[in-house]
């Protein structure tokens, strides 16, 4: 019994990092149609400014490394995606790709490519026994706090008027605009919760591993944009069931693939996902605005 | 209220709408005919703001607004029934009317609009915690015509607002145009059924390969002249 909850833990840990870095990829692409591969620098730069700010008391180190990212994500829209708005797919996806060199070679010139190492929340190297069991706090803050903002998220999509006019840019920019939905003011709001996410996400990883690098978000965008391929590109909740659905496999892989094997988990992982593409093209979810209209 | 001057819009190499000159005053419906392809659909894009780079001078109650972009034209008061509905499916009815007053900047009397256009359409209040993918065709075309009167629009762009109708529907879209012409609001109707929509329209444009080929007053033009007018055999009159 007790493998089976430390299986579970581990999967919604898992699943739980997959869903908030597809989530914050699938948001962009819902409304911009771009696949934003600077999404894994908006977390660089949440896992350098929590090294930055690590002097502070942790809440305000969080906090402004979250702000921070928010405010990045923000400036990304501003100054590289807003003047290159409704070109190609191509054209965003290279200026993305762009993007990405560059925030990686700016880091780089300011941090070198030594990883460096923090401490971000003493708690989250800490376990705590129920019942027999050790669960790690950091994964107990990690469930928690997806299922938090996957909530919060989840009631400013439905219940706000920003939120209603996002999934309606989802499903037909051009039509949005035309009833008099700001696309500016719509955008800027993907990309800041966007962030929000990229942000979180950032100060998990590093209260994870201790350790931040200018490739550190490499590993979590690959892993985000498959969980949102999963889900369906563009669908919110796609996204969500496709990072958990990603988190459980590669738990059952760690549980269950022999020694020899289980070094080459994430390979099995990603054949599992390259069938299941193959059969579901458009992933678990059908989005609208991808769909042919009748 | 709306006066269009030499509107060139083009799609790449393709002249879609040439020196189309147009005018309708305040309250009135004036039809705008012409076979598949004349440039009907192009010409109420470029009103409504989607051709940034079409030449000429659209000007709304004197302003220019050719180039704005869709949004600010929307808030200026100009809105736009497409032609296939393009209602969100995936927002329910409710969020679908609300998305319709984006535009406006008295949000007090949104949900007493609202209101109102659910009885206009009654089968909307059966809808408005559904998908509004779920509905039919015409529930979905009564949609879009009331997601476009939410916004309280000064000109309403109707792009073939009876197509692919059953019967039944037609009458209630003409009904309804009949309705709001009476409430005085100004509409520009793009329709294939020209018979009634020269019944219900003021004054009509016929386009023909992206040119305006005839203009003409209420009884002026008979919806069996349009054939021929549409295989090239009249020009201005």
């Amino acid at each position: 019994m007790t493998t089976i909850i430390q299986f579970v833990i581990d999967a919604l840990t898992a699943g739980s990092y997959y869903a908030l870095f597809a989530l914050g990829i699938a948001l962009i692409f819902g409304i911009m149609q771009l696949v934003n591969f600077a999404h894994g620098e908006l977390i660089m730069i949440g896992g350098y400014a929590v090294y930055v700010f690590s002097d502070m008391p942790w809440p305000l180190t969080i906090a402004v490394a979250v702000a921070v990212v928010v405010l990045s994500a923000l400036l990304m829209e501003r100054l590289a995606f807003r003047p290159i708005r409704g070109a190609n797919p191509a054209t965003l996806l290279i200026s993305s790709f762009a993007l990405s060199f560059l925030l990686q070679n700016v880091g780089q010139m300011i941090f070198t490519t030594l990883p460096k190492s923090t401490d971000v929340v003493p708690l989250f190297t800490r376990s705590v026994d129920v019942g027999g069991l050790t669960i790690g706090w950091l994964s107990i803050v990690t469930i928690g706090t997806t299922a938090l903002l996957l909530c919060l998220l989840a009631v400013f999509m439905g219940r706000t008027e920003t939120g209603v006019q996002m999934r309606a840019a989802a499903e037909d920019f051009e039509m949005a605009e035309l009833c008099g939905v700001r696309s500016n003011r719509v955008i800027a709001t993907a990309f800041g919760l966007g962030g929000l996410l990229a942000g979180v996400g950032a100060v998990l990883l590093v209260g994870q591993t201790g350790s931040i690098s200018i490739g550190m978000g490499l590993t979590p965008v690959l892993f985000g944009f498959t969980a949102a391929a999963i889900g369906g590109l563009g669908s919110l909740p796609g996204a969500v069931v496709g990072g958990y659905v990603l988190g459980f496999g590669s738990a059952l892989l760690q549980q269950f693939l022999p020694d020899g094997a289980a070094g080459y988990r994430d390979a099995f992982l990603f054949a599992g996902v390259f069938a299941l593409m193959a059969f579901r093209p458009g992933g678990l979810f059908r989005v609208a605005a991808l769909s042919p209209r009748v | 209220m709306l006066r269009v001057e030499s509107l060139d819009v083009r799609y790449g190499r393709v002249q879609a709408v040439r020196s189309l000159c147009l005018e309708v005053r305040a309250g009135e419906v004036v039809a705008l005919l012409g076979p598949n392809g004349a440039g009907k659909t192009t010409t109420l894009t470029a009103i409504a703001g989607q051709h940034r780079k079409a030449g000429g001078v659209v000007e709304l109650e004197g302003e220019g607004i050719l180039g704005l972009g869709p949004q600010p034209i929307a808030r200026r008061g100009i809105s736009l029934v497409p032609e296939g509905r393009r209602i969100f499916t995936t927002l329910t009815v409710g969020e679908n009317l609300r998305i319709g007053a984006s535009a406006r900047r008295d949000r007090a009397s949104v949900e007493a609009d609202i209101e109102r256009e659910l009885e206009r359409f009654p089968v909307l209040r059966t809808y408005l915690h559904s998908e509004a993918g779920k509905m039919s065709g015409g529930e979905q075309q009564q949609l879009a015509i009331s997601r476009a009167l939410v916004s309280r629009p000064r000109l309403l762009l109707l792009d073939e607002p009876s197509l692919g109708l059953a019967p039944v529907l037609v009458d209630l879209v003409f009904d309804t145009i009949e309705q709001l012409r009476a409430d005085g609001l100004t509409i520009l109707l793009v329709e294939q059924n020209a018979s009634r929509a020269l019944d219900v329209a003021d004054r009509c444009y016929v386009m023909r390969s992206g040119e305006l080929v005839v203009s003409a007053s209420q009884g002026e033009i008979r919806a069996e002249d349009l054939a021929d007018i549409y295989l090239g055999g009249r020009n201005h009159s």
